[in-house]
C-alpha cells in the first residue's frame, strides 16, 4: 500500500490491523521491560553485595551460600572500619585538595572561555582549534614530562602538583563553558558596556550569573574528578599525613589482611559524599553527561 | 595586518587576558612536555644523571628486544576490541529500551546511571570482592549451576581480561544517556511510515535508528578507542602491587610505561612508549574519519 502522510493513520488503516499493533506494541513493550528490570538488577547486584558485606560479622562474611540480609546488621563495622586506618585525616587532605581544584577549574575555565566566547582578536579560532585537538593527546604522554618539570619545581610530595594545573583552565570545560556562554546573547553584555562596564565587570556580573547551570555542571564533574582521582595523588604525595582517600584507601587494603567487611565499609564511606552530590544535583550529572560523552568513557 | 582601530586593539588585548589561564597552561603543561618528551625519547634520561642522546636506540630496543612490550600492547588492543563495542552495544541497547513509553522510567534510568557516579578505588575493590574466587558472588552462583571449577578470575591468566571488559560494560551502562539523547532526535514520523508500511521494530532499528544515531556511535567509538587504549589504571589496583597481574595477562601499555618511569625510572624508554602511543591514536583515529564515511549519516547531506 501507498503510504499517505497527511491522512491520519487512524482511518487509513483496517480496524483489525489497528488491533494487531497495539498487540504488538504491547508485546514489545513487556519484552523491553523485561529486559530493563534484567539489565537494573545486574548493575544494582555488586553495589547490593558491597552494602550487605559492609554489614555483615566477620562469621558471616564468608558463609556459603552467601547471605544477603544479615543478621545481626552491623553497623558498628563502619565505626571500626574508619579507625583502622587514619581516614578522617584523608577526608580532609581530600576535601581540601577537591575544594581548591573545584575553584581553580571553574575560575579559569570560565575566564578562558569568555575570551573564546565573547571577544574577538586575531588568531581565536586557530587557538580555538588548538584547545580542541589536545583533548585528542593521550594523558600518558604529559604524565612523565609533567612529572620531572614538578620534581625539578622541588613540588613533590606538596600538592601543588595536582592543584596548580586547574588553575590553568583545561581544554574540555573551557569547551563547555564556551558553548553555553555562546547562547547567552549579546545584547546583555552590550547594555553593559554601553554604560561603561569593563569585560571583567561583565564576566562577572553578567555572564557568571545567567551561567550557574553550566557552573554546576563544571563543578560537579570536577568535583567527582578530583574526589575519586588516584594516580596522580600516589605519583606525587609520598607522605602519608597527605594521603587522600583513594590512596589511603589502597593501602588500607593492602596494608592489613584483608577483612571484607571492613574494606567495603571503608568503601563505602569513602564513595557516600559523591552519591549525595549525585542525589542532590542529579539534573545537572545527568545534562553534563550528555554533553560530556565520551570524556568518562 | 591592518592596523586596528584604538578599540578594536583594546578587545583583542583583553582577549588574550582571558585565555591567558588557558594558554599559559598549554604552553607550560602540554606544549612544553611534549616537546620536551619527544626530546626525551632519543635519550636515556633516568632523572638523577644528565639525558644522555641515544638516538633511535629505545625505538629499537621496544619493536625489536623487548617482549613485554609486545604483550602489553596485545593485552591493550584485546581490551579495545572487546571493551570498546560492548560496551557501546550496552549504551545503545538501554537507550534504545529507555526510548519506549514503560512504567517506571524514572527509576530505571537514576538505576543505569549509578555506575558513572560509582567509580574510584572503592569500586574496584568491590570488584575484587564481587570476582573473589571462593566466596565472591559469581563463582558461588556458577557452583550452584554446576560448574566444578569456575575461572579464578583475576588469578586466571585466561580470565583476568574478560573480568575486566565486564566491569568495563557495567561501567558504560552510565552512558546511555548520550544515546538517548540521540534517540530523541529522530524525528517520529520516520518510524510511523515504517510502521505503516509494516516494518517490523527490528526491521525500523536497523533502517532507521542505526542510521540516524550513527554520528553519536561515531564519537563514542572515536573518544571510547582513544579512552581504552589509555586503561590500565584499573590494573594498577585489581592486578597485586601493579605487577600486570598472572602471567602479564593484565600489562597493559599505560601499566608497562607506569613500571618503567616511575619504577624504573627509565624516563627516555618510557617517553619512547608514550610517543608510540600517540601514533597509535592519531593513525587509528585518522582510519576512523577514513572509514565514516561509509557509514556515518549526517542529516541534510545528500547522499
Amino acid at each position: 500500500m501507498t503510504v499517505q502522510p497527511n491522512t491520519p493513520a487512524t482511518t487509513a488503516l483496517p480496524r483489525r490491523r489497528m488491533n494487531a499493533q497495539v498487540a504488538q506494541n504491547v508485546f514489545w513493550k513487556a519484552v523491553a521491560f523485561a529486559l530493563l528490570a534484567a539489565i537494573s538488577a545486574a548493575v544494582l547486584f555488586p553495589a547490593l553485595w558491597m552494602l550487605s558485606t559492609a554489614l555483615k560479622a566477620d562469621t558471616q562474611v564468608y558463609a556459603n551460600p552467601p547471605i544477603w540480609i544479615p543478621d545481626p546488621l552491623r553497623f558498628d563495622n563502619f565505626a571500626k572500619a574508619w579507625s583502622l586506618a587514619p581516614f578522617t585525616r584523608y577526608a580532609f587532605n581530600t576535601a581540601l585538595y577537591a575544594i581548591a581544584v573545584v575553584f581553580g577549574t571553574v575560575l579559569s575555565s570560565s575566564l578562558a572561555a569568555y575570551g573564546f566566547a565573547k571577544l574577538r582578536f586575531p588568531g581565536r579560532d586557530v587557538l580555538f582549534a588548538v584547545l580542541l585537538s589536545t583533548m585528542m593527546i593521550p594523558g600518558m604522554v604529559t604524565l612523565i614530562p609533567q612529572y620531572i618539570l614538578f620534581s625539578k619545581l622541588h613540588w613533590v610530595g606538596t600538592y601543588l602538583p595536582l592543584v596548580v594545573p586547574s588553575f590553568f583552565a583545561g581544554a574540555f570545560f573551557t569547551f563547555l563553558l564556551r558553548q553555553f556562554f555562546m547562547g547567552i546573547p549579546n545584547e546583555y553584555s552590550e547594555a553593559a558596556r554601553v554604560d561603561g562596564a569593563s569585560d571583567f565587570w561583565i564576566w562577572s556580573r553578567v555572564i557568571l550569573p545567567l551561567s550557574k547551570p553550566a557552573l554546576a555542571t563544571v563543578a560537579i564533574f570536577t568535583f567527582e574528578g578530583a574526589w575519586d582521582s588516584y594516580v596522580g595523588p600516589l605519583l606525587y604525595l609520598n607522605d602519608e599525613k597527605l594521603y587522600t582517600l583513594q590512596v589511603g584507601l589502597q593501602f588500607f587494603r593492602t596494608a592489613t589482611a584483608v577483612q571484607w567487611q571492613y574494606l567495603m565499609a571503608a568503601a563505602l564511606l569513602v564513595m557516600l559524599p559523591v552519591i549525595v552530590l549525585f542525589f542532590t544535583f542529579q539534573k545537572y550529572f545527568v545534562e553534563g553527561a550528555s554533553v560530556s560523552g565520551g570524556v568518562k568513557g | 595586518m591592518a592596523r586596528m582601530s584604538l578599540a578594536r586593539r583594546k578587545e583583542a588585548l583583553t582577549g588574550y587576558l582571558f585565555i591567558a589561564p588557558w594558554l599559559i597552561g598549554f604552553l607550560v603543561f602540554v606544549a612544553g612536555p611534549m616537546l620536551w618528551s619527544l626530546y626525551a625519547s632519543f635519550t636515556n634520561y633516568d632523572v638523577t644523571s644528565t639525558a644522555r642522546w641515544v638516538g633511535w636506540d629505545n625505538y629499537r630496543r621496544l619493536f625489536f628486544d623487548d617482549d613485554l612490550f609486545w604483550i602489553s600492547l596485545y593485552n591493550t588492543g584485546f581490551y579495545v576490541l572487546f571493551a570498546v563495542p560492548l560496551s557501546v552495544l550496552t549504551g545503545v541497547l538501554i537507550a534504545v529500551l529507555l526510548n519506549q513509553q514503560i512504567p517506571g522510567q524514572r527509576i530505571f534510568r537514576t538505576i543505569f546511571f549509578l555506575p558513572k557516579v560509582l567509580t574510584g578505588v572503592a569500586v574496584l575493590l568491590l570488584w575484587l570482592w564481587v570476582f573473589n574466587p571462593d566466596f565472591g558472588p559469581i563463582n558461588v552462583f556458577l557452583r550452584a549451576i554446576g560448574v566444578s571449577t569456575p575461572p579464578l578470575w583475576f588469578a586466571d591468566p585466561t580470565w583476568a581480561k574478560p573480568a575486566l571488559i565486564i566491569m568495563s560494560m557495567w561501567g558504560a551502562a552510565g552512558g546511555y544517556i548520550i544515546y538517548l539523547a540521540g534517540l530523541q532526535g529522530i524525528p517520529r514520523h520516520l518510524y510511523e511510515a515504517a510502521m505503516l508500511d509494516g516494518a517490523s521494530p527490528v526491521r525500523q532499528f536497523w533502517a532507521i535508528t542505526v542510521p540516524m544515531m550513527s554520528p553519536t556511535i561515531f564519537f563514542k567509538l572515536v573518544t571510547g578507542i582513544a579512552a581504552a587504549f589509555q586503561f590500565w589504571e584499573t590494573s594498577l589496583i585489581v592486578s597485586e602491587g601493579g605487577k600486570g597481574g598472572p602471567s602479564y595477562s593484565t600489562l597493559f601499555y599505560g601499566l608497562y610505561m607506569w613500571q618503567k618511569a616511575f619504577g624504573e625510572y627509565q624516563m627516555g624508554y618510557a617517553s619512547a612508549m608514550a610517543w608510540v602511543l600517540l601514533i597509535i591514536t592519531l593513525l587509528l583515529t585518522g582510519l576512523q574519519f577514513w572509514v565514516s564515511r561509509r557509514w556515518v549519516y549526517y542529516e541534510g547531506e545528500a547522499r
